[in-house]
């Protein structure tokens, strides 16, 4: 009994190696331990302990008159946060991100669907590079051709001249909110080029959701007497939706919060992003600095919740 | 079967479709027009001449190396850290269940899931917190925290499709644990993080928010830019090496593609 049982167990090698690895099949959760602490560590000291430090000092103060941080746990900083004109930079970036989202999915959508649907072999891979080198293409760069191109001298001012349709941006520019002295420095530039360089981020997503619809069901629809806008209401745009919601966290997380472009191409009117540099840069107020990146950190945080319940991580 | 009337769009679409698609790439060819014009004080249009004497005068500006070097430096570092952390993680998240994972997987996701500035700023007021002096570490330190994503997902996706009896048959024909990662976990895996591993660099090359706040006085190639955006100085110049930068990043992305393609349709992308 005992000899047939030792020759069908192998011995036990001999090398460190092979006596390491043995070790490592008996206790898996060795070797799992082994995996997770550097990624772990890294993530939770470095990522996690600076986010905690950060929102720590949200709860202190500044002195009015040294200056200097005041290290006891306080809600003043919050209560200066809700003060108007810190109230009006956050609705201000709200809106901004929405509208942004908005117009972007309106832009994406028919690339996504175009994509899913009709291109085939070697067109689907050239659509899929279309999407991702722009995506990918430098950010600065992005924002610096929107310099170009909405510069007084530049393109647009070029084409639209071209066309004798110059009064056109002139009438556009006197209007009282969008407008401004030129498009470089108005909510409409700032506009445009959030939507440019965020976009590309809202594609992908919706097509993996498209693709996932299966084409017999836009066929089904339309044998049953569906016109094309109901085909599209009733049956792609909710199945589209996961999708649309997954692409917009980014859209929407991205334009809440930055600072690049709204100080490159804008008003002098702050965003979240700016208000946070500014405050922790030329201030000097870091708790205040703190408190503003609670709001983004908030407002993703119920966007995620909401976007989990709707099964758009399905569509990532 | 899908007939033949499905397989051709609708006009509206294509028109769409097709008017998205310039709207993406039409302002980055602009880049590569203004990289050859004779004009320098405006962004004139059309440029009055084309020249190519902006690319040697770029050539020789030493901050540009510098900026350069840095970038390269930067990102090769941050790259190969996220390249063994963000491996390690996706294979004890693929290949092993245990409580947490989904917490894990949002961990790892975070750091670009918040906006830039939010890890920026919580960066620099723990670097002052810890009283650590901004340097080439800093930078690296930021840059590799939201690299790992990206190799993770590569490796993640790519983990899941290589079959688990493939592993137990090198074990069973008797190979111990580092034997089967060296000949049979690293060639599956390996195109999937050469893949992350280019992507990641991509990433940390571009990046200017995170790095705006650790690095002190140091400017890597994007801060240039910035700085260059904010108080131009010499537009041709700037219009030369935002052209490079383009067809820097482009390089990378190309290669992530075709080092990952055949997997895709192998998963059956399609349906």
């Amino acid at each position: 009994m005992t000899i047939v049982a030792e020759s069908i167990i192998l011995p036990q090698r001999r090398s460190t190696s092979g006596r390491l690895s043995d070790f490592f099949w008996r206790h898996p959760h060795v070797l799992l331990a082994i995996f997770l602490a550097p990624p772990l560590l890294w993530l939770g000291i470095v990522y996690l302990g600076s986010l905690f430090a950060l929102l720590l000092q949200s709860f202190f103060s500044i002195d009015d008159f040294s200056g200097l941080i005041n290290y006891e746990f306080t809600l003043a900083t919050y209560r200066q946060l809700l003060s108007e004109s810190n109230l009006d930079i956050i609705i201000r970036t709200v809106s901004m991100a929405a509208l942004v989202t908005l117009v972007s999915a309106l832009i994406a959508f028919p690339i996504a669907y175009y994509a899913a649907r009709y291109a085939r072999g070697k067109w689907k891979a050239l659509f899929y590079l279309a999407v991702m080198l722009p995506l990918w293409s430098s950010y600065l760069v992005k924002i610096y051709a929107w310099k170009l191109i909405l510069a007084k001298e530049g393109i647009l001012t070029w084409f639209f001249a071209k066309l004798n349709l110059l009064w056109l941006i002139d009438a556009w520019l006197s209007l009282p909110v969008v407008g401004g002295n030129s498009l470089s420095v108005s909510y409409t530039g700032t506009f445009i080029v959030f939507v440019y360089v965020w976009m590309p981020f809202m594609i992908l997503p919706i097509q993996a959701a498209l693709e996932r619809v299966p084409a017999n069901l836009i066929e089904a629809s339309s044998d049953l007497g569906g016109t094309p806008a109901q085909t599209f209401r009733h049956v792609l745009f909710p199945l589209a939706l996961p999708g649309i919601v997954a692409g917009s966290i980014f859209t929407f997380s991205l334009t809440l919060g930055d600072y690049i472009i709204p100080q490159i191409v804008g008003s002098s009117r702050l965003f979240i992003g700016q208000a946070v540099y500014a405050q922790q840069g030329t201030a000097g107020n870091i708790p205040l600095a703190a408190a503003f990146t609670v709001v983004p950190i908030v407002i993703m945080g119920a966007y995620l919740w909401m976007a989990k319940r709707m099964g758009a991580f399905d569509a990532l | 079967m899908r007939s033949e009337k499905a397989n051709s769009a609708p006009l509206g679409l294509k028109i769409a479709a097709a008017a998205g698609l310039a709207f993406m790439h039409l302002p980055i060819l602009l880049i590569f027009l203004y990289a050859f014009t004779t004009e320098e004080k405006s962004y004139q249009f059309p440029p009055p001449g084309l020249t190519t004497q902006w690319f040697a005068v770029a050539w020789n500006r030493p901050d540009v190396w510098a900026a350069l070097t840095l970038s390269v430096k930067v990102a090769s570092i941050a790259t190969a850290v996220a390249l063994v952390l963000g491996t390690l993680c996706a294979a004890a998240v693929s290949q092993t269940r245990f409580f947490g994972r989904e917490t894990i997987s949002l961990l790892v996701i975070l750091p670009i899931a918040l906006p830039g500035i939010i890890t920026g700023i919580a960066l620099r007021s723990a670097f002052s917190m810890a009283e650590i002096p901004f340097s080439f570490w800093t930078i690296v330190l930021g840059h590799a925290t939201f690299c790992i994503v990206v190799v993770y997902n590569n490796a993640v996706a790519r983990f899941r499709r290589i079959s688990g009896s493939l592993i137990e048959a090198s074990m069973d024909l008797g190979a111990d644990g580092f034997q089967t990662f060296r000949y049979v976990i690293l060639p599956n895996i390996g195109t999937a993080l050469l893949a992350g591993g280019m992507l990641a660099f991509a990433l940390s090359f571009d990046e200017v928010i995170v790095t705006t706040f650790t690095a002190g006085q140091q400017s890597t190639l994007p801060i240039w830019m910035l700085e260059e955006l904010i108080r131009p100085r010499q537009r041709p110049v700037t219009n030369v090496v935002a052209m490079v930068v383009v067809m820097a990043t482009f390089l990378p992305i190309l290669g992530a593609y075709y080092l990952t393609r055949d997997g895709d349709q192998i998963a059956g992308a399609g349906k």
